[in-house]
């Protein structure tokens, strides 16, 4: 499905990548968990497609295409979509209006039929009623107004109802009391499938005790430095990640003696 | 030309040949092949005898039009506006220029000229009897000529008058006597002078006392020569208890040269009348380097006479190079209440200097401005607005609300709100916001497959919803669609 090899991005000229690799078969679900700062949310945005991230080296391959090669708004149509960790409100345009005009466009590039009104809204309810979500948030414009949990839960609408092949959810999980989390968890949940691959991306490992993953990956300062089963996001809980940064040991012990020093 | 034309054109169409196409893409450019009868260029008191005398006028318009001309003699072109042009040679341009076909006064639509029944069937206002829109009345005025009026019997069933200003001035001079002048006065400002001068057609509309129009009544308007400069002149009566929507269309052909429409339209409402007046404007803008494109300076103004009386404007300007308009209402009557919601988008080069007066008089009288401006490109746009209370108009509301957005980071958005209030029991509130089109509002929408272009009309179509509700329903769908292909080219 996925195929990431030795990935470098750089933002404004700093390194934020520094040769990632990672590979994602069909079916499988994979978190990426990590410190601040580790890149996590830069390799969610890179796949899909934002400017000003310039990648420097290293390659994509998704679907046996060249995944960096596509503007945005096609690999959203090939399958690829972004859960927002922070979704942006658009006054004006309702939520039902961009979700028709998404689903039509994404829908027409795999050569479906456009659904007719009544079709959409039938689906719509059916997906809604999974999320939970109220029936007047379909009228409300895009997010405005919406509470945190609100907004994530719609990101999961819209995936539910776009179906894609490669979901990546950018710390979805954040900001969410543990009844959205659930809700969410549900959504998430009903969606995996044999030839839908996932890829979360946390800061806790509170989300995976509701959507289980096959792997765990631990980034950090760009790079991945241990992948395991979901037991590694158990111990990481327990121990944080400094024991599993390169020479952490003996960074402390240097800052340490700086500071006696100065 | 040969049959077999070059066959590498199509090959050698690179990406950048098609954004320039794009952005050239104005789609009511095309030139409508008539002979016409015209009159020399130039504006002297024998050019408007002329003009009166091909509209067979009874001498009381001669007159008024003589006075106005002597009047504009000594007047000269507003210098407060935000607007720049080259100076305009009144002396060079056409005041009249009529399809000959026209001269004989054709009964009916079926005797007029089929080319000229073909423009505007292409333009998406079929006059032809079967092909009508329904439940919409057209006028379409072609140059310096109404060429023809559909429904008109059948409004006439009710009383009700609506036809070319032609027409009116000579079947109904009683009414036209009355109103003409009363809300503009020939004196205005300069434009509006030149055009009480020279003005050639536009639609005159009555409505009788207590009857509800059950149609949506228009005027389609179309500059087809060249060098000709079109004066509209459109009068719209709606008597004690009345109502009436009204809607307008313009388009021109794309030249290199600037032409001038010049138009004056005028309201009044009586007792409990209310009046709808809804504007799509689609001028040809000029090119994207600024080359072309309609002047239009444009004197509109509605007078609330009668108490509860009710006039709103709605306009949607995306088109002419330069706009210089502002609809304004006079809020005479006791609890008469003044509308203007307004969306304006100038792309490339355009300039738009626009917006409304309130003039608060009666008690208890409101107003609501509502003001949406787009600019993209090199587009320059200003509101200005005077809310006025006089002293009289105790209890009088005012609320205007301003909003700009901003694509890209060379094109402007000004505000010049002016308010006086001259009665302490006056309430006015005044908002405004400037915003830019967010990258992250885009990427957004791109993210779940929708193009940059249609994520740009999609935001933009948000932005202005509020003023597109107020348009009738045939028409928020048309306002909405040429937004969309006014900001075409304009990301990526």
């Amino acid at each position: 499905m996925l195929e990431i090899k030795n990935l470098q991005v750089q933002v404004e000229q700093k390194p934020i990548l520094q040769g990632l690799d990672l590979t994602v078969n069909a079916g499988e679900v994979h978190a990426i968990m990590g410190p601040n700062g580790s890149g996590k949310s830069t390799l969610a945005q890179v796949l899909a497609g934002r400017d000003n991230y310039e990648v420097t080296g290293g390659s994509v391959e998704y679907l046996g295409k060249d995944l960096l090669a596509l503007a945005p708004e096609i690999r959203a149509r090939e399958g690829v979509f972004l859960a927002f960790q922070y979704p942006v409100e658009i006054p004006g345009v309702s939520n039902v209006y961009l979700l028709k005009a998404a689903l039509n466009n994404v829908r027409k590039h795999r050569g479906l039929q456009e659904l007719d009104a009544f079709e959409f809204m039938k689906l719509m309810k059916e997906k809604m009623k999974l999320m939970e979500m109220k029936q007047e948030l379909l009228y409300r414009s895009v997010n405005e107004g919406f509470s945190g949990g609100e907004k994530k839960r719609n990101e999961i609408l819209q995936m539910a109802m776009l179906e894609p092949k490669l979901a990546v959810l950018d710390e979805t999980d954040s900001g969410l009391d543990i009844d959205a989390l659930q809700i969410v968890a549900k959504g998430i949940n009903a969606l995996r499938s044999p030839e839908r691959s996932i890829i979360m991306v946390t800061h806790y490992q509170r989300l995976l005790d509701y959507v289980v993953p096959d792997f765990v990956h631990v980034l950090s300062k760009g790079k991945i430095i241990k992948s395991g089963g979901k037991e590694l996001a158990l111990e990481l809980e327990e121990r944080g990640y400094g024991w599993l940064e390169p020479g952490a040991d003996a960074n402390k012990a240097a800052s340490a003696g700086a500071r006696a020093t100065a | 030309m040969t049959e077999a034309g070059p066959i590498t054109d199509a090959a050698s169409t690179t990406a950048a040949q098609l954004d320039d196409f794009l952005e050239n893409e104005y789609q009511h450019g095309f030139v409508t092949h008539v002979e016409t009868d015209t009159v020399p260029r130039g504006l002297t008191e024998d050019t408007i005898r002329l003009i009166s005398a091909k509209k067979n006028e009874p001498p009381f318009m001669l007159e008024w039009r003589l006075k106005a001309f002597r009047h504009w003699l000594t007047m000269s072109e507003p210098k407060w506006s935000a607007v720049k042009h080259p100076a305009i040679d009144y002396q060079d341009i056409i005041y009249y220029s009529a399809p000959k076909s026209m001269k004989n006064g054709p009964k009916s639509l079926d005797e007029v000229d089929p080319e000229l029944l073909r423009t505007y069937e292409k333009l998406g206002v079929p006059l032809k009897e079967r092909e009508m829109l329904a439940g919409v009345a057209v006028d379409a005025v072609f140059d310096s000529v109404s060429v023809g009026t559909t429904f008109k019997d059948k409004l006439g069933e009710l009383g009700i008058i609506f036809g070319s200003f032609s027409d009116a001035v000579r079947d109904h001079p009683e009414l036209v006597q009355k109103y003409l002048g009363s809300v503009v006065p020939p004196a205005d400002n300069f434009y509006a002078a030149l055009n009480s001068a020279v003005f050639t057609d536009g639609s005159f509309c009555y409505i009788p006392p207590g009857v509800r129009c059950p149609m949506e009544l228009s005027t389609y308007f179309r500059i087809n020569a060249k060098d000709t400069g079109q004066f509209e002149r459109t009068l719209i009566i709606a008597d004690e208890g009345a109502y009436v929507s009204y809607l307008e269309g313009c388009t021109a052909p794309v030249r290199d040269e600037n032409q001038l429409h010049a138009a004056v339209v005028e309201l009044v409402a009586l007792d409990n009348a209310q009046i709808k007046y809804s504007t799509v404007q689609n001028w040809y803008p000029g090119d994207k380097d600024g080359n072309g494109g309609i002047y239009n300076f444009v004197t509109k103004r509605g007078d609330c006479r009668g108490k509860k009386s009710h006039i709103s404007w709605t306009q949607v300007e995306t088109g002419a190079a330069i706009t210089w308009k502002y609809p304004s209402c006079i809020l005479r009557g006791d609890d008469s209440i003044g509308e203007f919601h307004s969306v304006a988008l100038t792309n490339n080069y355009q300039q738009a200097d626009t917006g409304s007066k309130m003039i608060h008089i009666g008690k208890n009288t409101r107003s609501t401005i509502v003001s949406k401006g787009i600019s993209a490109k090199r587009g320059q746009q200003s509101y200005r607005g005077l809310v006025k209370i006089m002293k009289s108009a105790e209890g009088a509301r005012n609320y205007t609300q301003c909003d700009s957005l901003l694509l890209g980071d060379q094109c402007g958005a000004h505000t010049f709100p002016y308010i006086e209030v001259k009665n302490p029991s006056a309430r006015v509130e005044h908002e405004a916001s400037t915003s830019r089109i967010g990258e992250d509002q885009l990427f957004y929408c791109m993210q779940r497959g929708i193009s940059a272009e249609d994520a740009v009309s999609m935001i933009v179509n948000g932005f202005c919803k509020e003023v597109f509700k107020e348009l009738p329903m045939e028409f928020a769908v048309e306002a909405q669609a040429l937004l969309s292909v006014s900001l075409e080219g304009c990301v990526g």
